[in-house]
C-alpha cells in the first residue's frame, strides 16, 4: 500500500515515547476512553443475550470469511441488478486511480466525504489532490483533523487529541481558506463550535455533485449497503450529490439482510455505548428520483487477501470497527493513537496493520509488541477477535520469520534484526509456555505486586521499556481470565 | 488477468485449509440471540419507544387520530415555522389545521431551496421500540430522504401500535432492504468535542415524534 498520511512514521516505540510525554494528549485520552468505557458496559449489560449476540457476529463473519469468493461475487451480481457498477482494486493505487477516474468523469473537481477508514487506509484524499480535486472530509472530527492539518487518533473520534481551546483556534484560522470562514469571535463552546461547522460544512453539501463514502456493511444476497452515523452528514454525502463512490474493503461483508440484526444491534453499544447511533443509512443500487442516480462500489483487497491467508491471522478481519478496544487499552490511553502510525490504531490496529502492510517496516514489525496482552480488548470485541492470540502469533513471525503470503505469494520473511530485545522476550515467553506452571506463578505474582512495578524493565527488557510508560498490570492475570472464559479450554495445551 | 479475477484467485489461494465441503450458511451458525427482549404487553411497548426516544432527546408527543391535525398544527406554531415541506402521499387531513406554506417534495427543488424551508412532516415505515428508533423507507408519505435531512426540523408521525415493533430483528423483518432506509434515532449528534454532547451538526436538530393511536 502506498501508505498515504502516515509515511515516515517512527516506530511506534519511538513515537510512543513522544506521545507519553505529551500531557494534553494524555488527559484528553484518559477521560475519553474511561467515559466510553463506564458507558459501554452499562449499554452492553442492558441486553441479556450479549454472549449470544457476540457468537453470532462471530461466527457470522467466519462463515463469511470462509467463503468470500462466493459472497464477492454474489454481492457483484445484486449490486449490478440494483442499479450500481462495481470495479475492484488490488491495492492502494489502483483504488485510487479507479476513484480519480470516476470523479474526473462527472467533471467535478471537489467531492464530499463521509468519514471512512477505508479511504485514509488508501490516502485517497492525497491521491485526488494530487490530480487537482478537493476531498472535503464533513465528520465534525474529521473536519478539525483535516482543518488542523493533523492525522485521526481514535478510530471513533478521531480528534479526541485536540481540546475545544484548540479546536476553537483552528476553525478561526483555518477555515476561510476552504469555504466559509468562521464567524467573528467565535467561542470555545462545544455547542458554538458544532454550530459554525455546521454553516461551513452545508455551504459545500449544498452544492455537492460527488459524495464518497465508506461502508459499515455490504449484504451479499441484496446488494445493500450500510452506513452507521451520528451527525448526518453521511446522509448528506449519500443522498445530496449525483454521484456517489462508495470505497469498501472485501471483508465488510455479511450473507444475508437479516444477518444485519446481529450487527446493529452490537455495533452502536461497543461504539459510542448507545443503544442506536442517531442515523442509519441502507441504500441498494440507486432508486428512481431519490438519492444519487449514480452509484459506484470499489471493493478494494490492499492486503485483506494476505491477511485472509493467514489461518491465525485472519480473524481481524472480522472487525467492525466499533473502537472498544480500544478504550480499554492500557498501553493506548497512554499512547495515543498516532503512535500506531496507521489508521488503525489500539489494539487492533497492531494485528490489522503489520498484517494489511506486511512486517517489513520498522513500524509495522514494531506493532505487535504495543499491548501488555492484558486481554481486556478480547473481551470488549463484539466479533470475539482474540486479538492477544493473534500478537502473540505476529511476535513470532516478526521475531522468527516464516512464511507469510505477500500480495498473493508465499515468501519466506528472515528473522527481524534489530529486535535484540524483542527476541529476547520472545525467547523468555517460549519458555514460560512451554512451562504453564511457571508462567501462571509469574503472572499471578505480577499481579499481586502490581502496586510495586517500576516505571521500566530491568535486564532484557530495559530496551523496550524504556520508550514505554509500563501499562498497570491488570487485577486478573491474562492466563487466569482465559481459563475462566474459556470454559475450562485448556490455553496450555 | 483483471484485478476482479486476481483478488478472487487470491482469496480461493487463502482459503487452501478450508474444506471444500464446508457447511453451509443455513447450517454455518445457531441464532442463539432473542428475538426480543423482555416481555410486554403492547402499551409497555409504546411506552418504551416513548421513553426510549426522549431518552435520546427526541420530543415525543401522543394523541389520537381525531387531535392529530391540531397537534401538528401546534408544532408548527410553537417553532414559528412559516413553512413546511409535505411528501406527496401525506394525508393532507394531517395538515387541515394549519395556514403554514406548502412546499411539495418535488424531484427539481435544489437543497438549497429545501434549505429554506422550516420543517418537515412525515409518516414512518417502521418504530423499534428497544431502541428508540424510527425507520423511514422513502413511501409516498414519507417523501425523498433529502427532506428528512436538510429542513432543520422534522416531525414524524407513528401510527401506534400497529407501526411499532419491539427490537431490531423484528424492525429489519418488516422492512424492505430494495428501498432506501434511513434509520432515525433522536436527533443529529456529536461527541467529537471532548465528548460533550451538542445535538445537531447536519442532519434536522429537532426531531418530534407524534404516536398517534387509532382512536
Ligand atoms: S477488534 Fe473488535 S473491539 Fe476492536 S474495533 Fe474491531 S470489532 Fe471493535
Amino acid at each position: 500500500m502506498s501508505g498515504g498520511t502516515f509515511v515516515g512514521m517512527p516506530s511506534f516505540p519511538k513515537a510512543a515515547h513522544e506521545a507519553v510525554h505529551n500531557q494534553t494528549l494524555r488527559g484528553n485520552l484518559r477521560h475519553a476512553t474511561h467515559t466510553i468505557r463506564a458507558k459501554r458496559a452499562n449499554a452492553v449489560a442492558e441486553v441479556s443475550d450479549w454472549a449470544e449476540l457476540r457468537e453470532a457476529g462471530k461466527q457470522i463473519k467466519d462463515h463469511t470469511l470462509r467463503h468470500l469468493d462466493r459472497y464477492l461475487v454474489q454481492l457483484e451480481e445484486s449490486v449490478t441488478a440494483a442499479g450500481g457498477t462495481v470495479h475492484w482494486a488490488a491495492d492502494a493505487d489502483e483504488a485510487n486511480r479507479i476513484v480519480t477516474y470516476l470523479v474526473k468523469a462527472t467533471g467535478e473537481s471537489e467531492v464530499v466525504k463521509v468519514k471512512s477508514m477505508a479511504t485514509q487506509e488508501i490516502g485517497l484524499n492525497e491521491a485526488l489532490e494530487a490530480e487537482g480535486i478537493n476531498a472535503y472530509e464533513t465528520d465534525l472530527a474529521e473536519l478539525i483533523v483535516q482543518l488542523g492539518k493533523d492525522r485521526p487518533s481514535h478510530i471513533l473520534v478521531p480528534a479526541i487529541h485536540r481540546n475545544r481551546g484548540e479546536i476553537r483556534d483552528i476553525f478561526a484560522r483555518e477555515m476561510s481558506e476552504w469555504g466559509r470562514p468562521a464567524p467573528e469571535g467565535l467561542t470555545d463552546t462545544p455547542a458554538e463550535l458544532a454550530e459554525a461547522a455546521r454553516v461551513h460544512l452545508r455551504e459545500k453539501f449544498l452544492r455537492a455533485k460527488v459524495g464518497v463514502s465508506g461502508a459499515n456493511f455490504m449484504v451479499a444476497e441484496t446488494g445493500t449497503l450500510v452506513v452507521v452515523e451520528s451527525e448526518g452528514n453521511g446522509r448528506m454525502c449519500l443522498t445530496l450529490p449525483e454521484t456517489l463512490i462508495s470505497v469498501v474493503g472485501i471483508e465488510k461483508i455479511v450473507p444475508t439482510w437479516q444477518d444485519l440484526e446481529v450487527f446493529l444491534q452490537t455495533l452502536p453499544r461497543s461504539s459510542t455505548a448507545e443503544r442506536m447511533n442517531p442515523y442509519t443509512s441502507t441504500w441498494t443500487g440507486t432508486t428512481d428520483e431519490d438519492g444519487p442516480q449514480t452509484f459506484h462500489l470499489v471493493l478494494i483487497d490492499n492486503g485483506r487477501t494476505d491477511t485472509l491467508a493467514d489461518e491465525v491471522g485472519r480473524q481481524a478481519l472480522r472487525c467492525i470497527r466499533c473502537s472498544a478496544c480500544l478504550n480499554v487499552c492500557p498501553v493506548y490511553e497512554r499512547a495515543g493513537g498516532h503512535a500506531y502510525g496507521s489508521v488503525y490504531p489500539g489494539p487492533i490496529g497492531a494485528i490489522l496493520s503489520p498484517q494489511l502492510r506486511g512486517t517489513q517496516s520498522e513500524i509495522d514489525a514494531s506493532l505487535p509488541y504495543a499491548s501488555s496482552l492484558c486481554g481486556a480488548c478480547y473481551d470488549v470485541c463484539p466479533v470475539a477477535i482474540d486479538i492477544p492470540e493473534v500478537l502473540v502469533h505476529l511476535r513470532e513471525r516478526v521475531v522468527e520469520g516464516g512464511v507469510v503470503t505477500r500480495d498473493g505469494a508465499k515468501v519466506v520473511l528472515k528473522p527481524a534484526k534489530g529486535h535484540a530485545a524483542e527476541r529476547a522476550a520472545m525467547r523468555a515467553a517460549r519458555w514460560a509456555f512451554g512451562h504453564p506452571g511457571a508462567l501462571r506463578t509469574g503472572q499471578r505474582f505480577a499481579s499481586r505486586t502490581r502496586r510495586f512495578h517500576p516505571r521500566t524493565l530491568p535486564g532484557p527488557g530495559k530496551a523496550w521499556s524504556e520508550t514505554r510508560a509500563l501499562p498497570a498490570v491488570p487485577a486478573e492475570p491474562f492466563r487466569d481470565w482465559w481459563q475462566r472464559t474459556h470454559g475450562g479450554k485448556d490455553a496450555s495445551k | 488477468m483483471s484485478s476482479r479475477d486476481l483478488i478472487l484467485a487470491r482469496v480461493r489461494r487463502a482459503l487452501a485449509d478450508v474444506p471444500r465441503d464446508d457447511t453451509p450458511y443455513d447450517q454455518a451458525f445457531e441464532r442463539g440471540y432473542l428475538r426480543e427482549h423482555g416481555d410486554r404487553s403492547v402499551e409497555q411497548t409504546v411506552d418504551l419507544l416513548a421513553e426510549n426516544l426522549a431518552d435520546y432527546r427526541a420530543r415525543v408527543h401522543r394523541c389520537d387520530a381525531d387531535g392529530l391535525a391540531a397537534t401538528i398544527a401546534g408544532l408548527l406554531a410553537e417553532r414559528g415555522s412559516t413553512s413546511v415541506v409535505v411528501p406527496t402521499g401525506l394525508d393532507p387531513e394531517w395538515l387541515a389545521a394549519t395556514a403554514v406554506t406548502r412546499v411539495a417534495d418535488r424531484l427539481d427543488s435544489t437543497p438549497a431551496e429545501l434549505d429554506r424551508v422550516d420543517s418537515v412532516v412525515t409518516a414512518c415505515a417502521v418504530a423499534i421500540a428497544e431502541t428508540g428508533t424510527i425507520v423511514l423507507d422513502g413511501g409516498p408519505d414519507q417523501g425523498r430522504r433529502r427532506i428528512t435531512l436538510v429542513p432543520d426540523h422534522h416531525i414524524c408521525v407513528v401510527r401506534v401500535p400497529d407501526q411499532v415493533v419491539s427490537s431490531v430483528p423484528q424492525g429489519l423483518e418488516r422492512l424492505d432492504p430494495a428501498r432506501p432506509l434511513t434509520w432515525i434515532s433522536g436527533p443529529s449528534a456529536t461527541s467529537d468535542i471532548e465528548l460533550d454532547r451538542v445535538e445537531g451538526v447536519h442532519g434536522p436538530r429537532t426531531l418530534e415524534v407524534v404516536l398517534v393511536s387509532a382512536e
